[in-house]
């Protein structure tokens, strides 16, 4: 594994692998508490400020306001000294999409959120990664009663068979360990699925 | 002992008052960092415990130094020193052009995921 690419004076740590995973789905569907939960360190929030030169708001009427900002979340688990994993809460209005486009370059995978009182909240990410061909898993999160299985969700998303489609709890870090487990095996899958057919 | 008048409670004090500085005022207007854009979690690491004064770096240009000793990721950066993402890459700019930081961008942008490591990375989250 080339994951050391500095041993530099000693005294100082090694430059870690980071590997992203993207935590999306619509709003409120536990974006932020999954990231919370199994996080090593407190979830933090950083900001990314557009200028009005990206486009990104119609500013008619507020011709004076050049700035936006979004808010996205991001958590880290070290796996070992030298591999960290980065989750990254996506942010959750339509208009900040073109974000999403530098948040899944060289990410490792998504997770979508799905919550089956709202699901088609969830639609808009599916599509995203569907498209960009981002492996991705869906976990419903189960608030107070569960509506419907894992088969269901599957069906009425229409998603491929091969997707996994799982039932947890975002407030729960085993839970949201399980599904991350979940996500990284299919990956790997994929991966060997492909060296297979080549 | 009565209040002293010119302490009175006040609604927005510091941190709650917001920004007084706008974010692109730190990069004079910059909103692309010198010598061409670099992941979020690429790695950063200061060359020097220190950055010396200069006249071309402000004080946001020395909290970055100081805090990236260890290696530490543009987006971590950018939330412990509070500055959005897009600040904190020009200054990186500035820093790596002055010679004062390395970066280290991530291996796997464009390639597949070796199964090694994904392998190890399942183990991980196991034994969490």
């Amino acid at each position: 594994m080339d994951s050391v690419r500095s041993d530099r004076d000693g005294a100082r740590s090694r430059i870690p692998v980071a590997l992203k995973i993207l935590i999306a789905g619509g709003f409120g569907a536990g974006k932020t508490t999954m990231v919370g939960s199994v996080s090593e360190i407190r979830p933090l929030q950083t900001e990314e400020v557009l200028t009005g030169a990206e486009g990104a708001d119609d500013t008619s009427g507020v011709e004076g306001k050049r700035t936006t900002t979004v808010t996205m979340d991001f958590g880290r688990i070290t796996i070992t000294e030298d591999l960290q994993l980065y989750l990254f809460g996506t942010p959750g209005q339509d208009r900040f999409w073109f974000l999403w486009d530098e948040l899944s370059q060289g990410a490792l995978g998504a997770v979508v959120l799905a919550d089956t009182r709202r699901l088609a909240d969830c639609f808009p990410s599916i599509d995203y990664f569907e498209q960009r061909g981002t492996p991705f898993v869906v976990a419903v999160n189960c608030f107070d009663d569960r509506r419907f299985g894992a088969d269901a969700v599957s069906r009425a998303l229409d998603l491929d068979p091969d997707v996994p489609v799982v039932e947890f709890d975002a407030r729960e870090p085993v839970a949201a360990r399980n599904v991350l487990i979940e996500l990284v095996e299919y990956v790997a899958r994929r991966q060997l699925a492909a060296a297979g057919a080549r | 002992m009565p209040a002293d008048p010119r302490r009175a409670p006040h609604d927005w004090l510091d941190h709650d008052a917001g920004p007084v500085v706008r974010p692109y005022a730190m990069t004079q207007g910059r909103v692309a960092p010198a010598g061409g854009e670099f992941d979020l979690v690429a790695f950063v690491v200061a060359t020097v415990p220190d950055a010396p004064p200069s006249p071309s770096l402000q004080p946001e240009h020395h909290a970055i130094v100081g805090a990236a000793w260890e290696p530490t990721s543009v987006v971590e950066l950018a939330s412990k020193l509070d500055l959005s993402i897009g600040v904190v890459r020009v200054l990186l700019g500035d820093l790596r052009s002055a010679g004062l930081i390395s970066l280290y961008e991530p291996p796997a942008a464009s390639q597949p995921h070796d199964v090694d490591v994904l392998k190890a990375v399942v183990n991980g989250l196991r034994a969490l």
